[in-house]
């Protein structure tokens, strides 16, 4: 077994251009994919930034998720236990338990029978656009409204009550809501969402949350936790692939080109997008807890171990010229979405919604551009998912 | 090519019947694995491996 190096660094977190991972970052997997991080807490542990060093470490079940043992790698927060019902957070049996309750929901099949309903979402943001005429915020106009409305399609939130889901979701998830606010709507939703969950343990239902509070064997807490799990797991994530996914083509104009001439699929350009900008760009997160040998590395209990699915992405030893946008090469393989038991459950719908959102955005607006200099578009890094704060575009 | 695949390792995350829509599919119910094919021509030969490696648990196995 080798011995800890000493002199743990910190996680690079600087970057030098707006789409690319900090330089030392990469510096660091080309030195050591597999070495010691010092967290902000001051403990030590591990960062993981090589392709298939991340991989193999998403694969192996003795890397733990239980969040009381999860130390962030940029915030000195203390470790707290997840909700019940935040299965994320859990290791097997448990997360077993509760991913099985979803895998059946959520099928290729089921998710592309959505399509339809996501296709109509998308035009009718796309109306109120044209309506308000150019330039327009993409963020609230359309980024963040589409995939909230989905979710509410998918677990079947009644339409009078999709105002106050949407309403709530969005300022929950909208970066510049200040804290206080954000905490009342984040306790609105819960209730809402509890409201929700009860009527349909009294009334059963046919759609997911019906689904989901029939099983009398959970709490009504647990299943409210579920479904709040969903929205906080899919909204903001998919809303910053929608946003940065398009600041991204606008400003790789040959790709964009190569797009919208056919020259590629939007199969192929959403999965390069994904692993181009892994939005998650500082995890996955695990722990350890008992002592074991990764890569001759030793794993000691009580560490935390970042996964940066980032730098994977962008590792030249599995993906040639990684930090050229390459709609012809596809992002097959990227990691964005994880890997293992925890991989994305959402992740057939997210490309649902990304394949629909771009291409109907590219498609109403053929001559779709911003409509302030580049530099002016602000990128959010202090958040724990990437994006833009908001986007002015014009066409 | 023989397919396997562990319905217990599955998590249900769809990779394969994206990848090889011929050879795999997910159950309506409890949304795991579903083999259609465990003999798939050499023609899916490429897809099929594609599949197996894109399993995120490792539940899809191959004997060549
Ligand atoms: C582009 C958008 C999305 C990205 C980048 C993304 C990314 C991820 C990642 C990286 C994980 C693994 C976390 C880990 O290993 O610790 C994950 C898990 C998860 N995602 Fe997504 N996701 C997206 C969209 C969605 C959507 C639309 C939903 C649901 C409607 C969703 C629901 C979930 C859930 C429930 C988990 C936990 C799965 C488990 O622990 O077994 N995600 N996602
Ligand atoms: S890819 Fe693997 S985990 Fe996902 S459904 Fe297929 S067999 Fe199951």
């Amino acid at each position: 077994m080798t011995e800890v190096p000493p002199g743990a660094r910190p996680l690079p977190t600087t970057r030098t251009t707006p789409l690319d991972p900090p330089p030392e970052l990469l510096e660091r997997q080309r030195e050591c994919p597999v070495d010691r991080l010092r967290y902000p807490d001051g403990s030590e542990g591990w960062l993981i930034t090589g392709y298939d060093q991340v991989r193999a470490a998403l694969a192996d079940l003795r890397f733990s998720s239980r969040k009381e043992l999860l130390r962030s790698p940029v915030q000195p927060q203390e470790p707290s236990a997840a909700k019940p019902g935040f299965f994320v957070y859990t290791d097997p049996p448990e997360h077993t338990k509760y991913r099985r309750l979803l895998t059946g929901l959520f099928t290729l099949r089921r998710m592309n029978q959505l399509a339809e309903r996501v296709k109509e979402i998308a035009d009718d943001a796309l109306d109120a656009m044209e309506r308000t005429g150019p330039p327009v915020d993409l963020v609230p106009a359309y980024a963040l409204p589409l995939p909230s409305l989905v979710i509410c399609e998918l677990l079947g939130v009644p339409y009078e009550d999709r105002e106050v889901f949407q309403h709530n979701s969005t300022v929950i998830q909208d970066i510049n809501t200040p804290i206080e606010q954000a905490y009342a709507a984040l306790e609105e939703m819960q209730n809402f969402l509890a409201g929700l969950v009860e009527r349909r343990r009294a009334e059963p239902s046919d759609d997911m949350l019906g689904g989901l509070a029939a099983h009398e064997e959970l709490t009504v807490e647990e299943v409210t936790n579920v479904c709040f799990l969903l929205l906080a797991a899919g909204h903001e994530t998919t809303a910053n692939m929608l946003s940065l996914g398009t600041y991204a083509l606008l400003t790789n104009p040959d790709q964009l080109a190569l797009l919208r001439s056919g020259g590629t699929t939007i199969e192929a350009a959403v999965e390069e997008l994904m692993r181009y900008l892994t939005v998650n760009h500082y995890g996955p997160i695990r722990a350890v807890v008992d002592d074991f040998e990764f890569e001759g590395c030793p794993m000691k209990a009580g560490e935390t171990v970042t996964l940066s699915a980032f730098a994977a992405n962008r590792d030249p030893k599995h993906f040639a010229d990684p930090d050229r946008l390459d709609f012809v090469r596809g992002g097959r393989g990227q990691l964005s979405f994880g890997h293992g038991i925890h991989q994305c459950i959402g992740q057939q719908l997210a490309r649902i919604e990304m394949r629909i959102g771009f291409q109907a955005l590219l498609d109403r607006f053929p001559n779709l551009h911003l409509a302030v200099p580049q530099e002016d578009v602000s990128m959010r890094d202090s958040m724990l998912i990437y994006g833009v704060a908001s986007m002015p575009v014009a066409w | 090519m023989r397919v396997d695949v562990d319905r217990d390792r599955c998590c249900g995350a769809g990779m394969c019947a994206l990848e090889a829509p011929e050879v795999f599919d997910q159950d309506e119910t409890d949304g795991l694995v579903v083999v259609l094919l465990t003999e798939p021509p050499d023609t899916l030969d490429d897809v099929v491996r594609s599949a197996a490696e894109q399993c995120p648990s490792g539940a899809v196995r191959l004997r060549e």
